[in-house]
C-alpha cells in the first residue's frame, strides 16, 4: 500500500460535527457518512490503492460546492475532489480525515454558442456528453481520452487529459477557454471566457493539469469544432515492436500529422480483439492504428503516402477500414483496451510516460527485457504520434508480491523515460502513483517552487493533499504565510 | 480487482462464480457512464461499479445483506447496459442475481416491502391471477386519492394502480396447450413460450406470433405444462420459485423435443428471452437430466426476431407510410445483444424506422421495477419519451411487453414489432396503426 499522511486526529474526533455541519449545507442524500456506504468510494482507477474517507459530499451547485469548501478550510478539514472516479494515478484517492467532494451530480451543459464555437459545461458532463450534445450540428470536443466515454470534464481539466486525437488537435489545456473555479476558502472566481487569451497572468495554463491542489472546477468553457468530413482508419500490422516504432517514427519525420498514431503490441491486440472483433491482425507483433481525416482526396493521397512509408518496414498486412461501422469498431478496440486487458489478467498497473518520438525504438525494447527479468507480462498501447506510452504491466492482485513486482516494474519504466529525456506522465497525471518518483524528474529546489505555488493557492495544504509531491516535504508547507 | 474470500467460501460453487467474477472487474469506471441510476442520481453506490463493490463487500465478509446493499442493489434495474459497455466481460447479471438470493435469505425487508413482494411474486406469472387483480385494480382507481401520500408505499400502489389498463382485453384461448399447424407444407417446429403478465396485457402479440409463423410454414406448439419463465420471481431474489418455474418449462419443452422435435423455443418477451437463454447457468449445478436438459434449451432459445431473420420474411403489404421509433428494449440489446434484427425486419416491411437519442438508457419498465421504485422509474420514462418524440416517429415499436406498458398511455400509440411484421405481411392491423394513421396525414398534408 501507498504510504498516505497520518490523519489529523482532531479532525477524527471532530468527525460526527462534520458530518452533521456538511448536512447542513446540502440537501438531504448529499452526504454519505455510514461505513459501508463510504467503501465504494475508497479507490478509483487505480484499485490498488484504497483508502475509506471520512465522508462524501456531493453537491449540486457552485454556491454548495462554495458553502462546502468554506465549512472544510474553517474546521481544517483535507478535501478530495472526484468527478467519475476514472483516474489512473489515483488522483482521487481519499484520505482517511478528508472530504470527498464528489462532482458527479453536475453533470448539465449549461450552454452552447456555435457562433463563437464554445460549450459552457458542469464539471461531471462525461467528455464525450460534450461531443453528443455538439455532434447533430456538425461540432466535436477534441481531446478523447480512452476512458472518455465515462470520464469526466472537470477531472479531464486537473489532468490535463490527452488521447488518441491529440497529435492533432492538442490535449485539454489547447482546447479550454474558461474555467469558474472555488478556492478552498469558498471564493468564487471566472478565469477567462469566451475568448481565445485572458488578461493578465496565464491563470488557465496554470490551472489545467493542477490535480485538484489549487482550487475546485464548478464550470467549463471548451473550445468545439467543426466535424472533419470524414476521417479513415487503416491497421498496419508488422512483425516486430521495434519495427512497428521505427514506422511512428518515419511517418511523424515525414512531416504528415494523421490525426491519430496509435500503437499495440500483441497481447493488446489479442486482448482487444476479443473484446472489439474489429479485425484487428492477430499474427502480429505490433500494429498501428492510423487514422487521417478531411475530404475522400485528401484522406485518398495521405493514406497513399502512409502506406508507401509502411510499406517499407516489411509489413505482414496493411488494411484500410472500408466503412464508418468497421472504423467505430477499431476505435472499440483501442478506446476499450485498458478493461479489455482485464480479460487476460486479473489486475493491471496502467503506465503512462511520454518520451521523444525517436527513442520509441529503444524504448520499447527496453521495457521488453525489463519484462523479462521482473517475469511480468506486459501489454502495450500508446498514443505512439506523441511518444505518450501506456504500457500495461499484469499482475495478480491477489499475491501482494507480484504487485510490488509490479510498482517497482513501473517505476522502472517511468525513470527509463526520464533518462532518455521525456516525462513522468503525459495525460494521467502524477496523482498517487508516481508522486515518490518526482524526484526522478525534478530537482529539490525546482519542486519547492512548485510547492510555492500550491502554497499560495492553499495555504494550509488542504486541497487533495498526499498527491503530486513526495510525502516528506509536501505537508510542510514552503513558504511563510503572510502576516 | 483484487478479492478477500477464505479458501473456505470459495469451496461454495456460487461464491467461486462471485469470485471470478469480481476478479474480472478492474474498476475502470466505464460501465457509469451508461447506468440509467448513475446518470440520474449522480452518486457512486447506483452506479455498476459501485454496486459491485458493496455485493464484493457483502460477500466477502458473510455478513447479512445490510440495508445499505439492499437500497443500492434494489435500485438497480438489471437493465444490463453495464454489462453492454463493459471492456472486460464482467458478468454483472450473474453477480446481482447471486447478491439479489443472498439479499433474500439474509435480509428482513420492512412488512409492507415484503407484502408487496410476495404478492407480485405470486400474482404475476399467473395469468388468472393477474387478470384478477387488474380487474381489481381498475375497480379501486376511483379510490386512488386515498392514496395520496409520499410514503413509498403509496406511491407504489398508485403506480400498480396507474399501470392496470383502463380497458382490459377480453381472455384470450390462443395460449391453451395444442400445436397450432404450418399453412402448407412445414419448413420447421418451434414451442412458444406463452407467457405469463403479457398474455393478460396484450393477448394479440401471441396470435400476431402464431398467425406470422405459421403462415411462414412453421408449426408451433403451445407446451403444456409451460408458463412463466421465472424472471419475476429470480429478480427477486425468490431463488425457488424461479427454479420451479424454469424446471416446469425445461420439463415441457424437453417432452416436446422427444415426442416431435423442436427446431427453436421461440420468445416474444425479451425480457423472458434473457432469462430462458440463460437456464443453461441457472441449472449448471443441479443434477442430470436437468442440467443437460436445461443447457440444450438455452441453446435453442431465440428470441422471435432472430427467427424471423433466419427463416426469412418478407411483407405482402405496401409499404404503409409510417415512421417508427424502434425502442430498444434492454433485454434484448443489453440482455442478449440482439440489436440490428428487429430494425431491420422493421424496414423489410416496409416501415421507415428511426432511433431515439439515448436509445441504451432503460425506460424504467424492467420487470416489476417500475412498481417497486416508482419515483426513478418515472424519470426514466419521461426521459425516453422526450427523446421518442424528438424523432418525430407516428408510433413506437418494442420488442418487450414490460416497455410496451411502460411507454403507453402518451402521446404516440405501441405496438410490438411482431404485430407490425404479421399485419405487412397479412395480419389484421393492430390498434396502436390505426391511432398513428392520424400523426401520418396530418403530416403529410
Amino acid at each position: 500500500m501507498i504510504d498516505l499522511p497520518d490523519p489529523k486526529p482532531t479532525t477524527l474526533a471532530a468527525r460526527e460535527r462534520i458530518i452533521a455541519g456538511l448536512r447542513a449545507l446540502l440537501p438531504e442524500g448529499g452526504v454519505i457518512a455510514e461505513a459501508l456506504r463510504l467503501k465504494p468510494y475508497e479507490t478509483d482507477g487505480l484499485s490498488a490503492y484504497r483508502q475509506v474517507p471520512l465522508a462524501v459530499a456531493l453537491p449540486e451547485t457552485t454556491e454548495q460546492v462554495a458553502s462546502v469548501l468554506r465549512f472544510c478550510h474553517e474546521n481544517g478539514v483535507r478535501v478530495v475532489p472526484r468527478g467519475a472516479g476514472t483516474s489512473l494515478s489515483g488522483g482521487a484517492l481519499p484520505l482517511a480525515d478528508a472530504v470527498v467532494i464528489g462532482l458527479m451530480r453536475m453533470n448539465r451543459i449549461l450552454a452552447i454558442d456555435y457562433a463563437d464555437r464554445l460549450a459552457v459545461v458542469q464539471p461531471g458532463v462525461t467528455n464525450i456528453g460534450i461531443t453528443e450534445a455538439v455532434r447533430g450540428a456538425g461540432f466535436f470536443y477534441a481531446p478523447d481520452p480512452s476512458s472518455q466515454l465515462a470520464c469526466m470534464i472537470g477531472g479531464n481539466v486537473n489532468m490535463n487529459s490527452g488521447g488518441a486525437h491529440c497529435l492533432k488537435y492538442g490535449v485539454t489545456a489547447n482546447n479550454l477557454l474558461g474555467l469558474k473555479i472555488v478556492t478552498i476558502e469558498g471564493e468564487v472566481i471566472e478565469i477567462g471566457g469566451a475568448h481565445l487569451d485572458a488578461a493578465g497572468y496565464d491563470w488557465l495554463g496554470l490551472l489545467t493539469g493542477s490535480e485538484g491542489q489549487l482550487a475546485i472546477v464548478t464550470e467549463v468553457t471548451v473550445r468545439i469544432l467543426r466535424s472533419p468530413e470524414g476521417a479513415r482508419a487503416m491497421l498496419a500490422a508488422f512483425r516486430s515492436n521495434e519495427i512497428a516504432g521505427a514506422c511512428v517514427d518515419a511517418i511523424i519525420t515525414s512531416g504528415i500529422i494523421p490525426v491519430a498514431l496509435e500503437f499495440m503490441d500483441r497481447p493488446a491486440i489479442h486482448a482487444c480483439e476479443a473484446f472489439a472483433h474489429a479485425g484487428y491482425p492477430l499474427d502480429a507483433e505490433a500494429m498501428l492504428i492510423i487514422e487521417v481525416e478531411g475530404s475522400i482526396a485528401e484522406q485518398d493521397d495521405l493514406l497513399a503516402r502512409i502506406k508507401e512509408i509502411c510499406a517499407r518496414f516489411d509489413p505482414i498486412s496493411l488494411k484500410i477500414s472500408q466503412s464508418a461501422e468497421e472504423s467505430a469498431a477499431i476505435w472499440k478496440g483501442r478506446k476499450g483496451a485498458f478493461g479489455a486487458v482485464g480479460r487476460i489478467s486479473p489486475d493491471y498497473l496502467c503506465m503512462d510516460g511520454t518520451i521523444p518520438t525517436g527513442r520509441l525504438p529503444d524504448v520499447l525494447r527496453r521495457i521488453g527485457e525489463m519484462s523479462d527479468s521482473y517475469g511480468l507480462k506486459v501489454a502495450n498501447i500508446f498514443h505512439a504520434g506523441d511518444g505518450n506510452l501506456h504500457p500495461l504491466i499484469m499482475f495478480d492482485a491477489n499475491d501482494p508480491e507480484s504487485f510490488h513486482r509490479a510498482e517497482a516494474f513501473g517505476a522502472d519504466i517511468l525513470k527509463l523515460c526520464v533518462e532518455v529525456g521525456g516525462c513522468l506522465t503525459g495525460e494521467h497525471g502524477v496523482g498517487v502513483e508516481k508522486r515518490d518518483l518526482m524526484t526522478a524528474q525534478f530537482t529539490a529546489v525546482e519542486l519547492d517552487q512548485q510547492r510555492r505555488i500550491k502554497t499560495a493557492f492553499d495555504p494550509d495544504w488542504l486541497l487533495n493533499t498526499a498527491k503530486v509531491f513526495p510525502l516528506t516535504a509536501a505537508l510542510a508547507p514552503a513558504m511563510p504565510r503572510a502576516a | 480487482m483484487q478479492t478477500h474470500f477464505t479458501p473456505e467460501q470459495l469451496r461454495d460453487p456460487e461464491t467461486a462464480v462471485a469470485n471470478q467474477i469480481l476478479r474480472t472487474c478492474v474498476h475502470c469506471g466505464f460501465c457509469t457512464a451508461t447506468c440509467p441510476t448513475f446518470v440520474l442520481l449522480g452518486d457512486e453506490l447506483d452506479s455498476p461499479r459501485g454496486r459491485i463493490y458493496l455485493i464484493k463487500d457483502m460477500l466477502e465478509s458473510g455478513r447479512p445483506a445490510s440495508e445499505a446493499v439492499v437500497r443500492h442493489v434494489d435500485r438497480c434495474l438489471s437493465c444490463l447496459a453495464c454489462m453492454t459497455t463493459c471492456p472486460s466481460g464482467v458478468h454483472y447479471m450473474h453477480l446481482v442475481d447471486h447478491a439479489r438470493a443472498h439479499i433474500e435469505e439474509t435480509y428482513r425487508r420492512p412488512w409492507h416491502d415484503r407484502a408487496l413482494r410476495a404478492l407480485l411474486a405470486r400474482v404475476l406469472p399467473h395469468p388468472q391471477l393477474f387478470r384478477a387483480a387488474l380487474v381489481a385494480a381498475r375497480l379501486a382507481r376511483p379510490f386512488r386519492f386515498l392514496l395520496a401520500g409520499k410514503s413509498v408505499l403509496a406511491k407504489r400502489l398508485a403506480a400498480m394502480l396507474a399501470m392496470a389498463p383502463a380497458r382490459l382485453p377480453a381472455p384470450s384461448p390462443i395460449e391453451r396447450p395444442r400445436a397450432h399447424p404450418a399453412a402448407g407444407p412445414r419448413r420447421q417446429r418451434v414451442a412458444l413460450l406463452a407467457g405469463c403478465a403479457q398474455q393478460v396485457l396484450d393477448p394479440e402479440i401471441n396470435a400476431a406470433t402464431i398467425r406470422l409463423l405459421t403462415r411462414l410454414g412453421v408449426e408451433v406448439v403451445v407446451a403444456k405444462g409451460a408458463g412463466c419463465c421465472g424472471a419475476l420471481t429470480h429478480h427477486m431474489g425468490k431463488h425457488d420459485d424461479a427454479m420451479a418455474a424454469a424446471r416446469a418449462n425445461i420439463a415441457a419443452w424437453s417432452r416436446e423435443i422427444e415426442a416431435g422435435g423442436l427446431d427453436a423455443v421461440i420468445i416474444n418477451a425479451s425480457g423472458c428471452g434473457t432469462t430462458v437463454k440463460d437456464y443453461g447457468f441457472m441449472f449448471r449445478n443441479e443434477p442430470e437430466p436437468w442440467r443437460t436438459r436445461a443447457a440444450r434449451i438455452s441453446e435453442i432459445a431465440l428470441d422471435i426476431s432472430e427467427f424471423l431473420t433466419r427463416i426469412g420474411y418478407r411483407p405482402t403489404r405496401e409499404p404503409p407510410g409510417l415512421t417508427v421509433a424502434y425502442h430498444a428494449a434492454c433485454s434484448l440489446q443489453h440482455g442478449q445483444k440482439i440489436t440490428g434484427e428487429p430494425k431491420a425486419l422493421l424496414r423489410a416491411a416496409g416501415f421507415t424506422v428511426v432511433e431515439p437519442a439515448e436509445g441504451h438508457l432503460c425506460c424504467g419498465s424492467a420487470g416489476t421495477y417500475n412498481l417497486m421504485q416508482p419515483d426513478i422509474a418515472a424519470r426514466l420514462r419521461t426521459r425516453k419519451l422526450a427523446n421518442i418524440a424528438a424523432t418525430g416517429a407516428d408510433l413506437i415499436a418494442a420488442g418487450n411487453i414490460g416497455c410496451l406498458t411502460q411507454l403507453a398511455g402518451d402521446t404516440l400509440p405501441v405496438a410490438h414489432t411482431v404485430a407490425l411484421l404479421d399485419w405487412m405481411a397479412g395480419g389484421p392491423e393492430p390498434a396502436a396503426v390505426a391511432k398513428a394513421a392520424p400523426r401520418r396525414d396530418a403530416k403529410a398534408s
